[in-house]
């Protein structure tokens, strides 16, 4: 297969604009998504499906920056106003319309925050996009009986799921797998919470007995039962916090921790 | 015939009527404390809401065994009003069972009213079992869950059941007097009749039960009507406005503050012009905090919300702080606002707020400082949220407990400066490198080296 590859050249809306050009939809790829090593990998395996169907995708590459989402769930109202007027007249000047992403707290704040400073767009998060792709025929999964009698658990993100209301989309996308879905006792609305939103993911927690990931993990090894499995998850800090997890309690060699996207990308023979 | 005893009645219950608006006009002063918010969009969306989750008890049927007794006591209160409205008419005219000229409506009535009567008591046995011998968790403990919430709650669910059996020692008596007579009493009476000769035969005795069985339950219900301000219970009445007042929008959605706002524009762009401030009655501007200390720093909504407030704690047994053994509790910040808005402004006949340090609670490290922030509500209780709606969503009344919570942390951040050391890092990340970590702004792009994709023929 090696020589049946092409180099991917991601396209940033700076050379989409120069050439006259506006894209379909703009991927905002998210401060974990450029950085996190981890996330990177998230990053990829999206911009590999995208490549693969065809959209007209592009990026904003340096010129993007952190949302605020973290300063405004910190308290920080004025940072993140800050962070939210730049952001908006970078895609207002871009003229973007449609935007895509990986990350729920990205999506959460440009969807419904960024409106009242004058940022208007269609934003979709990426479990959503993945699953049109899947329903329109775009995607064919074609590879998917590799995870045939693998066991899944789909750990909810708050801020997909319970902010806004999103539960089936990243279900849907795993259901085109032929995987064994199961789930969790807390799931849906009744999700319980990774431990990182609100700005924890950069703090230490406050004195308590135990770990949000560490509860939330143990809840997931437990639905999984013995032998090997996958936790699916469609958030970057979701998927810090359950790897960790997994780490913490030694089961890194059977249980691994993937983004929905990832496992699609797997699955169509894009990524491994 | 109007007699003493309608005379007395009719004083008996203009006193607890009285007593009872006198009391609500204090409790909408305090709400009126909060900060003025617009919630008069979108009625019909509102009245939905409020017939699904407030008359419907929708979020309730999350937890089916609560949910189908609290639907019976619930049914039974709707219901049995309407005998209550008779109750007050036959007490002011001297009329006797005045609403028996319903015929077949009236026996329904009666029957329904009987069955849900008897359900309202096993209930409330129930609840009380739940609460004293099984202590149910999210009932039984946490810091704010002292001596007066604990008694409160039993002394409504014993009320109840006193109601309850007032209300059967009234029929009962009253079927077997109308028995002695040889008259039909109007109404079917499905539980009253099983036990209609425990009172014996003697008509002296039997009316002198049907009257008190009567004045109890009149005078309770009176008497109950005006513990309610002061208690957890009041939830039967605030919950239909406050439901109808919940947020619309997604919940992910936080406030933004239009200050902040012209701020910014004005200090990106030195043309342009912010709106005039709100002056005040002296012609002052009003300058508002920035996030909240104390009450007054809350919107009336998050006021009203703690008025809401029925203390049965699934916020906090489902918030992943309180799970994980953090202070913060979701439940105790919603009844801290009403205790310090209490002490602030107006209190109801029954006044107990919670200071956590009188009371040797030592986990809680309040101050001094007279105010919600500190005074009741500490610093770690605020740090420990990670705003995932648990609590919100969990509300069968659409309390909004995080609003608050970020209120107070925005007041931290922004008046004080007083972030963890940690959030400060990434809050100077964000100025420098437009990320919350340390990564130059010019590595943003870097994930996209020597990226591959499988060609297509």
């Amino acid at each position: 297969m090696e020589e049946n590859k092409r180099l991917v050249k991601v396209p940033t809306m700076a050379e989409m604009a120069a050439n006259g050009e506006e894209p379909e939809v703009l991927f905002w790829v998210g401060c974990a998504g450029s950085f996190d090593d981890r996330y990177k990998r998230v990053t990829r395996a999206f911009v590999q499906i995208l490549e693969h169907v065809g959209v007209k995708y592009a990026v904003l590459g340096t010129e993007e920056s952190c949302t605020g989402e973290p300063a405004k769930r910190a308290g920080n109202e004025f940072l993140f106003q800050m962070q939210a007027i730049t952001n908006i007249e970078v895609l207002n000047a871009y003229n973007i319309k449609k935007i895509v992403t990986a990350c729920p707290h990205c999506f959460n704040t440009i969807k419904n925050e960024y409106p009242d400073l004058g940022g208007n767009y269609e934003v979709i998060h990426h479990s959503t996009f993945l699953q049109q792709l899947i329903n329109e025929g775009k995607v064919k999964v074609q590879g998917g009986e590799a995870f045939k009698g693998k066991r899944i658990t789909f750990h909810d993100s708050c801020y997909l799921g319970r902010a806004n209301d999103i539960y089936e989309a990243p279900r849907d996308v795993l259901a085109a797998l032929d995987a064994d879905l199961v789930e969790m006792k807390r799931s849906r609305a009744n999700g319980l919470c990774c431990g990182a939103g609100g700005a924890q993911m950069f703090k230490e927690p406050e004195p308590g007995n135990k770990d949000i990931n560490i509860e939330r993990t143990e809840e997931a090894l437990a639905t999984l039962g013995t032998g090997n499995g996958v936790i699916a998850t469609a958030c970057p800090f979701c998927m810090v916090m359950m790897s960790d997890g997994v780490k913490n309690k030694e089961q890194e060699e059977s249980v691994k921790v993937f983004d929905i996207a990832e496992l699609i990308a797997q699955a169509e023979g894009l990524s491994k | 015939m109007i007699q003493l005893e309608n005379i007395i009645f009719l004083i008996v219950a203009a006193l607890g009527i009285g007593l009872f608006v006198w009391q609500i006009r204090k409790i909408r002063k305090n709400i009126l404390i909060g900060r003025d918010v617009d919630r008069s969009d979108n009625p019909s969306e509102r009245i939905n809401k409020t017939l699904l989750v407030a008359f419907g008890q929708q979020k309730m049927f999350k937890r089916m065994l609560p949910a189908v007794l609290h639907l019976f006591v619930y049914v039974g209160f709707l219901v049995i009003n309407i005998e209550v409205l008779e109750i007050m008419i036959d007490g002011i005219f001297g009329t006797h069972r005045v609403l028996g000229f319903l015929g077949p409506f009236y026996d329904g009535l009666m029957a329904v009213n009987e069955i849900l009567a008897a359900l309202v008591i096993i209930a409330c046995a129930i609840f009380l079992w739940r609460r004293n011998v099984t202590k149910v968790p999210r009932l039984a403990t946490g810091v704010e869950m002292r001596a007066w919430p604990k008694m409160d709650a039993n002394v409504i669910l014993i009320t109840e059941i006193v109601l309850m059996f007032a209300l059967f020692a009234f029929n009962i008596a009253d079927l077997k007097l109308a028995a002695l007579n040889n008259h039909t009493l109007p109404g079917t009476f499905p539980v009253s009749s099983s036990f209609v000769n425990i009172f014996g035969n003697d008509a002296g005795t039997l009316a002198t039960i049907a009257s008190v069985g009567w004045w109890i339950h009149i005078i309770g219900i009176l008497a109950f009507m005006n513990y309610l301000p002061s208690s957890k219970h009041f939830h039967i009445i605030m919950a239909f406005p406050n439901v109808y007042f919940s947020k619309l929008w997604p919940k992910g959605k936080f406030t933004t503050n239009p200050a902040i706002t012209h701020e910014i524009k004005a200090m990106l762009d030195p043309s342009y012009q912010p709106p005039a401030p709100e002056m005040d009655a002296e012609g002052n501007p009003i300058v508002q905090r920035f996030g909240a200390k104390d009450v007054e720093d809350l919107t009336w909504k998050q006021l009203m919300d703690s008025y809401t407030c029925t203390e049965c704690g699934r916020c906090t047994s489902v918030c992943p702080a309180n799970i994980t053994g953090k202070l913060l509790s979701p439940r105790k910040i919603v009844m801290d606002t009403r205790d310090r808005m209490e002490e602030k402004g107006e209190h109801p006949a029954i006044f107990a707020p919670n200071h956590y340090k009188e009371l040797g609670v030592e986990r809680v490290k309040t101050t001094d400082e007279k105010t919600l922030l500190r005074g009741y509500i500490t610093p770690e209780e605020l740090w420990a949220c990670t705003t995932c709606n648990a609590c919100v969503e969990s509300c069968p009344v659409n309390i909004d407990q995080l609003s608050t919570i970020m209120d107070l942390r925005r007041y931290l951040v922004l008046e004080e400066s007083a972030a963890p050391a940690s959030i400060n890092a990434m809050f100077t990340n964000i100025e420098n490198n437009g990320a919350p970590w340390a990564f130059p702004s010019s590595d943003r792009f870097n994930w996209a080296e020597e990226l591959y994709v499988p060609s297509k023929n």
